[in-house]
């Protein structure tokens, strides 16, 4: 084994900070948790080692195996094939933080394309080359509007209806930011109008999601204006497939708009890697985290890419920098941006209005099974609450005896909300699909 | 190095100008130079904020570095220079004139006298 220290090094740092051995560096641990015995099993060759994986592996029920109507923040969509096969190139794999303009064009201009593409399709005026995933966005956004006002105002209006992981990062991020946080304790059902008596001159942020936790979608107009009546950001959280078909937040003025793209080509995965995308005005964007590629032109008039707006980074503003984040989700990124390449602007308008007609059909469906009932007055995207007759975690045990993972229990993260069940429906949902897991709530609840 | 002998200096390459407890402060000329072009202002203090001597009343952005601009004195915040938000070059082209950044009424002038007059800030001993 190679390691980097000779015994005289060590000897040298040893005396330097005036310890004999390095067992002494230690003695703050308790005896009894130094050096436990590990039972661990005898090595093993690759092939057992592989037919073991094999077999953990292949305990796992997945939507490929299962018929899923699972959303809540991630979501069951076509990846095609072509996502993969760029992503695997090693000069885009391999490379760790490959930001220097004169070796990684490649890269750079990756980035450019990623945001140009997440400002046209949120209509912001910039992007930053991501984020970590959905959560870490709109936690940054938060940061964001603190550090606009200066720390100043202190307080941010979060609605009841943004992913509860989402808000449980943002309560991550803010401990010890002398923050008030208010809005949570709305019920549930609390539509974006019920923030505005809640919006004042001490307000930084106005945070929503759309289509909310729920699936729904509000017109944010109202809201909007009262938080820029008391000169407040309003940010807005999306889903990116739903921007083919609903108005981008930048028709009702947002200030900023974070995503979770983990639908534009990325696998579902416990854990991620997913993808925070993270757009803003022009008028903010020093305020802006994260990574910022640009277009330039190099000493012979070539256009070429780099790194912009560094100044705005915590390696050099330091503690007033908005963020410590100065890094992007690159190979994530880069999957995302090859997926909306191949959908195009026409692709993704009919994927969104796919997934919009397939959720519309089950959600009617369902409607018709006696004891089940779909609000038929809420617009929504491709997810919507069912209420049951059943608590929801007994419905989707019933789903599952047939194969089916069914929705996600709000009785989880809502206490009042046992009964209702979200249920999300994409492309990948075929109507017999639907049809079948309406067959099966129709016998296992028929009295 | 241009440093009129009207104005005091601080060690940090602040200039202040003092007309009957009303101080008018920037940065000099050799601050100006060593930052090099100027692209962003970013003035974070408001009028009417009570602000104390070496605290941070504006950020100074240029193709090289982003520099904190100290109070070289503390007092209560009269007036900040929108002009320099949208013409940071002003920085660069008037240090001691139209780039004010902001005006204060001193609180305390007794602190005037850690300052420096023009010969002593050109003498001063640099590390680089």
């Amino acid at each position: 084994m190679y390691t980097s220290h000779t015994q005289a090094d060590r000897e040298a740092m040893l005396k330097t900070i005036g310890v004999d051995k390095v067992e002494d560096l230690f003695q703050c641990l308790p005896d009894e948790g130094k050096f436990p015995q590990l039972a661990l099993p005898e090595g093993i060759t690759e092939m057992e080692a592989l037919d073991e994986l094999q077999y953990i592996s292949s305990v796992n029920e997945t939507p490929q195996e299962l018929i899923s109507f699972l959303g809540a923040g991630a979501y069951n969509h076509y990846i095609p094939a072509g996502v993969d096969s760029i992503l695997r190139r090693s000069e885009f794999y391999t490379a760790y933080t490959p930001y220097q303009p004169e070796i990684a064009q490649g890269t750079l201009q990756s980035i450019f394309e990623y945001q140009s593409l997440i400002a046209a399709l949120t209509g912001m005026d910039v992007a930053n080359a991501s984020h970590y995933d959905g959560a870490t966005a709109v936690a940054e956004a938060v940061n964001m509007a603190y550090h606009n006002f200066r720390g100043r105002r202190k307080k941010i209006v979060l609605s009841p209806t943004v992913h509860p992981q989402y808000r449980d990062t943002i309560h991550t991020y803010t401990k010890g930011m002398d923050l008030e946080i208010v809005g949570e304790n709305l019920k549930p059902e609390a539509g974006p109008d019920e923030l505005i008596s809640l919006i004042d001159d001490q307000t930084a942020l106005v945070l929503v999601q759309y289509p909310d936790f729920f699936g729904r979608i509000h017109d944010l107009t109202k809201l909007s204006e009262a938080a820029h009546a008391e000169k407040a950001l309003l940010s807005v959280h999306i889903n990116p497939i739903a921007l083919g078909l609903i108005k981008p937040p930048s028709e009702f003025d947002a200030d900023i708009v974070t995503g979770e793209g983990q639908p534009l080509g990325i696998p579902m995965a416990f854990g991620g890697p997913y993808l925070g995308l993270f757009a803003t005005k022009n008028q903010y964007v020093r305020k802006m985290s994260g990574r910022l590629a640009g277009e330039t032109v190099d000493t012979q008039g070539q256009r070429g890419y780099v790194l912009t707006l560094s100044t705005r980074e915590q390696h050099i503003r330091r503690e007033q920098a908005t963020s410590n984040i100065c890094t992007n989700q690159g190979l994530i990124a880069l999957a995302s941006t090859v997926y909306l390449s191949l959908l195009g602007k026409n692709g993704l308008q009919e994927l969104a209005s796919l997934n919009y007609h397939k959720a519309h059909y089950a959600a009617e469906r369902i409607s018709t099974v006696p004891g089940f009932m779909v609000n038929p007055l809420q617009p929504f995207f491709n997810e919507f609450v069912v209420h049951c007759p059943l608590p929801a975690a007994e419905i989707n045990k019933l789903l599952m005896a047939h194969d089916i993972l069914g929705g996600y229990d709000l009785g989880q993260d809502y206490p009042d909300l046992t009964h209702e069940l979200l249920v999300a429906v994409t492309e990948m949902n075929s109507r017999s699909e639907i049809d079948f897991m309406v067959e099966v709530l129709e016998e296992e609840t028929h009295d | 190095m241009k440093a009129p002998a009207e104005l005091k200096y601080s060690k940090n390459d602040e200039w202040i100008r003092v007309e009957n407890e009303i101080a008018t402060m920037g940065i000099t000329d050799y601050a100006q130079d060593q930052l090099s072009d100027v692209v962003f202002i970013e003035i974070v203090v408001f009028e009417g904020d009570a602000i104390g001597k070496g605290e941070t009343c504006a950020v100074v952005e240029s193709v090289k570095a982003a520099a904190d601009i100290y109070m070289p004195v503390g007092g209560e915040i009269m007036a900040i220079n929108e002009a320099l938000v949208d013409s940071p070059e002003l920085i660069n082209e008037d240090p001691f004139g139209e780039a004010w950044l902001v005006k204060f009424k001193i609180s305390d002038p007794g602190e005037l006298d850690s300052l420096m007059d023009a010969e002593a800030y050109k003498n001063l001993e640099r590390d680089h």
